[in-house]
């Protein structure tokens, strides 16, 4: 069981904020093997060379979305991300960009979780089903059409990648557009026309430049940049039925 | 520090109930209040976003009756016999018959489960079922479920989160819970939570042991302070290992892997469960035979060819070898893509090609804080569900996909308990809730404060996860046990030795790291108590020493587990609810049918 173990240096840009007023860079050494991720190394450094270094972490297998960071500048989920990619170092880690830092690459993450309630994401329907009912009826096809944007776990990397979100931190953003698009491409779900206001909003669909990072750092694939889109022309649509059929709030 | 100072560290708020973990079993339990009672206010604690939690790590499915050719009696028997008939049959009862109304709730919350081509639900095999009934999203449905019951829960107004909130104590007051203690991670700083109720869903505790499955938050938090109360933990010596799971990481690779029709070969290439009372090899998915066999009996078989030399090498550890290629690169896409990702991503293996190295490790903590099948803990005004709590439903052996029917059934259940306790129940003196929760901040501050240069509280916490592991594994004995337990009692003597390089109160996971390894060392102290004085070998807890056989007549009885300060935990007894099904031989393969009279897993050798 012999084990190929080498060295890599990690560089942190820390921040407390009982006792700095700058950002600071750290440098630490830490063994690595073939298998060994980003968070095995943060760990690492946490267990035995400095335990105030800090950050969030849970599942250690890509699901939970705690865990996403800068890392040599990309958004990265560290449990996702291998030290053996980026020998022989060093390894630059920061905090996730375009949110505030409450300490060392710990992000507050409330500007998302706040505008959940805005973007309706819950299943809407005219009338409750019983239980008694069963199920809906939702064929493969159908289910197909959610896969995509219901396996996002919320990690925040499409914000940090999003240079709009930088710019406007009103913007909703890529993952709850995505979740929102998931609602209403859901066949179960009759609640789209709920969702318009947040979709036409100035912080809705038309703040996105389509720039598309969001897609390319999602490690879910996602895709939020296409369900974006979708919702453009979605709003496109109600803009007209609108100005046609005045107080129809285009229901389909 | 005086007593009005100590006070003066916490605000003090109030809410009609209050829930300590914002996974699949806290989420159930506030949506079940805000639904039946609106009038009632929740406030939801978790020391992590509640889409981080462990929940949604589950992969293959919830049990719920559903198919023409189930029946609920069946999904009763099948539990029962795979807790080895330490099961409660009336929580057992109580809990199959609700089961499918929660699959369905959830379908009519969104949940994306996967579909047949007319639409209907569709179900697949789990081991130690006799049919088909667990209810999947593809292999995420931990992630489905509980995204699903997250998105649902923010349209509740009456459901007021406190995210990455670190709950310190519970507040009790002649003799009543009656709120808890916690501390806002990003500040550091302490509020009372007074409560009409108090429901505990923090989840299970497998980060006592070093190879798991759990997320690093899985440090029984909950278990630990019901324990500091006086409340029991129940039969905790049965830790289910998954057999299943990725070397040195412990990253968990589906039962529904096999539910599907995956293979386990040793080195040999052979399906060697077929040697331990699992065969007759079959080559579709069989139920309750060969890789369908329940989780004890698959992880003790591997143990068996550990010990034989047939496992194969990985540079983390022995395994044996998953197979899943004959299911074909489609199949694996549509039913199980996450895994097909996990193993590509944790050890380079494309599924479709080759197969997946595993070996088992600990997944799940069958016991807990014992609760009855209402969910309501000795504790008046305490409730518990979910992995932290013992119901009474898993006995020695939890069924795969029976944990997150669970935790939506008794979610439900402790929601809807605690609010008609808090509705009966007006709070106690203000003022002493304020002081107790001064005292437990005071303490956590002197904790902060302690002077430097003892122990690194990772030196520690490793001991206890390898000692854990060493002496209270698949199989055990006394000398390991009584070892561990040695260790154990060592180490909780030198908690106050650790010492602190983050002396700061905004976000500082050092100091709630030590704070957890207190409740974590606590249930590890009881665990591997019970497991010594458990002198019997059933489910998950086997023995190699004289007491290698089931003992019904001393041991079909509930652990109880209590801690005094000072003293090793204490076990005591208490009787198994058995309504229909007496005690039998726990058979499955060929065997349930008699054709196979081989003895199951401990003795059987090719």
């Amino acid at each position: 069981m012999s084990r190929d173990e080498r060295e890599i240096d990690i560089i942190i840009r820390r921040f407390d904020p009982e006792r700095d007023d700058e950002p600071r860079s750290e440098r630490y050494t830490v063994p690595y093997e073939h298998d060994t991720s980003l968070l095995d190394g943060l760990l690492y450094i946490k267990d035995r060379l400095d335990g105030s270094l800090t950050f969030r972490w849970s599942c250690r297998m890509a699901i939970c979305g705690s865990c996403g960071k800068m890392v040599d500048g990309q958004p990265r989920l560290s449990c996702k991300t291998f030290l053996r990619d980026y020998a022989p170092g060093p390894v630059e880690v920061e905090a996730l960009h375009h949110f505030p830092v409450v300490k060392d690459l710990v992000v507050d993450q409330s500007g998302f979780l706040d505008k959940l309630r805005d973007g309706r994401t819950w299943l809407l329907r005219d009338e409750e089903r019983p239980l008694s009912a069963g199920p809906h009826r939702q064929t493969p096809k159908q289910r197909a059409r959610i896969d995509s944007t219901s396996a996002c776990i919320n990690c925040l990397l499409c914000y940090a990648a999003c240079p709009q979100y930088g710019l406007e931190p009103d913007f909703a953003g890529p993952a709850l557009l995505a979740l929102v698009d998931r609602y209403n491409a859901d066949s179960r779900d009759q609640g789209k026309a709920e969702r318009m206001p947040l979709i036409n909003a100035e912080e809705g669909v038309w703040s996105c430049t389509l720039v598309g990072n969001c897609s390319a750092v999602c490690p879910k694939g996602v895709d939020p940049a296409a369900a974006i889109n979708r919702n453009k022309l979605e709003s496109t649509k109600d803009y007209f039925l609108r100005f046609l059929m005045p107080g129809s709030r285009g229901r389909n | 520090m005086t007593r009005a100072e100590r006070k003066g560290l916490v605000e003090s708020v109030r809410h009609d109930v209050v829930i300590v973990g914002g996974g699949g079993a806290g989420l159930s339990a506030a949506i079940a209040v805000a639904e039946e009672h609106p009038e009632l206010s929740v406030a939801l604690l978790s020391k992590v976003v509640p889409m981080r939690s462990h929940t949604v790590a589950a992969e293959g499915g919830a049990a719920g009756v559903v198919t023409e050719a189930d029946e609920l009696d069946l999904h009763f028997r099948d539990t029962v016999v795979g807790g080895e008939w330490l099961c409660d049959q009336d929580a057992v009862d109580h809990f199959v018959a609700r089961c499918t109304e929660e699959m369905v709730r959830l379908e009519h919350w969104g949940c994306p489960w996967s579909r047949q081509a007319d639409g209907g639900t569709s179900v697949r095999n789990f081991g130690g079922m006799s049919t088909a009934r667990t209810w999947y999203a593809a292999d995420k449905t931990g992630f489905h479920i509980l995204h699903t019951l997250f998105q649902t829960s923010l349209q509740f107004t009456g459901i007021h989160r406190f995210d990455e909130y670190f709950v310190l104590d519970l507040l009790v007051d002649d003799g009543q819970c009656r709120g808890v203690v916690a501390i806002d991670i990003a500040s550091g700083a302490f509020t009372a939570f007074e409560a009409g109720a108090v429901i505990m869903a923090t989840g299970g505790a497998g980060r006592v042991f070093k190879q798991n499955t759990n997320a690093g938050i899985l440090t029984g938090d909950g278990l630990g302070m019901a324990l500091r109360h006086g409340v029991a933990l129940r039969d905790m010596e049965f830790v289910q290992f998954h057999p299943t799971t990725l070397p040195g990481s412990g990253v968990l690779i589906t039962e529904g892997c096999r539910g599907e029709g995956g293979y386990l070969t040793n080195r040999d290439g052979h399906r060697y469960l077929q040697d331990y009372g699992l065969g007759p090899e079959v080559s579709e998915p069989t139920p309750k035979t060969m890789e369908l066999g329940p989780r004890d009996r698959l992880s003790q078989a591997f143990w068996h060819e550990q010990q034989a030399g047939r496992c194969v090498d990985t540079p983390t550890g022995p395994a044996v070898n998953l197979e899943l290629m004959h299911l074909g690169r489609r199949h694996l896409a549509e039913r199980l893509p996450f895994i097909s990702e996990l193993a590509k991503t944790f050890v380079g293996v494309d599924p479709v090609e080759a197969p997946i190295p595993v070996c088992p490790s600990v997944h799940y903590t069958m016991g807990g804080i014992a609760a009855d099948r209402r969910t309501a803990t000795d504790l008046p005004g305490l409730f518990a569900c979910g992995e932290c709590a013992s119901v009474g439903i898993h006995g020695a052996n939890r069924l795969g996909s029976n944990s997150l029917a669970e935790l939506l059934v008794f979610g439900r259940d402790a929601g809807v308990q605690a609010a008609g306790f808090a509705r009966e129940h007006s709070g106690g003196a203000a003022g002493t809730l304020v002081a107790q929760a001064g005292d437990r901040a005071a303490q956590a501050l002197d904790r902060l404060a302690r002077p430097g240069g003892g122990e690194r509280l990772a030196t520690l916490r490793d001991r206890m996860a390898q000692s854990m592991q060493d002496g209270v594994g698949i199989y055990r004995s006394a000398e390991g046990m009584a070892a561990t337990c040695e260790t154990l009692e060592e180490l909780a003597r030198s908690l106050d030795t650790i010492s602190l390089d983050d002396r700061s109160r905004a976000f500082n996971t050092e100091w709630l790291g030590v704070i957890e390894f207190g409740f974590t060392l606590d249930v590890a102290r009881c665990i591997a108590r019970a497991a010594l004085e458990r002198r019997e070998s059933r489910g998950s807890h086997q023995r190699l020493d004289e007491y290698d056989q089931r003992d019904d007549e001393q041991y079909l009885r509930h652990s109880l587990a209590t801690l005094t300060p000072g003293q090793a935990p204490r076990i005591d007894y208490e009787a198994v609810n058995v309504t229909r099904l007496p005690p039998g031989e726990r058979r499955y393969g060929g065997q349930e049918n008699g054709q196979d009279s081989s003895r199951a897993a401990g003795g059987g050798q090719p």
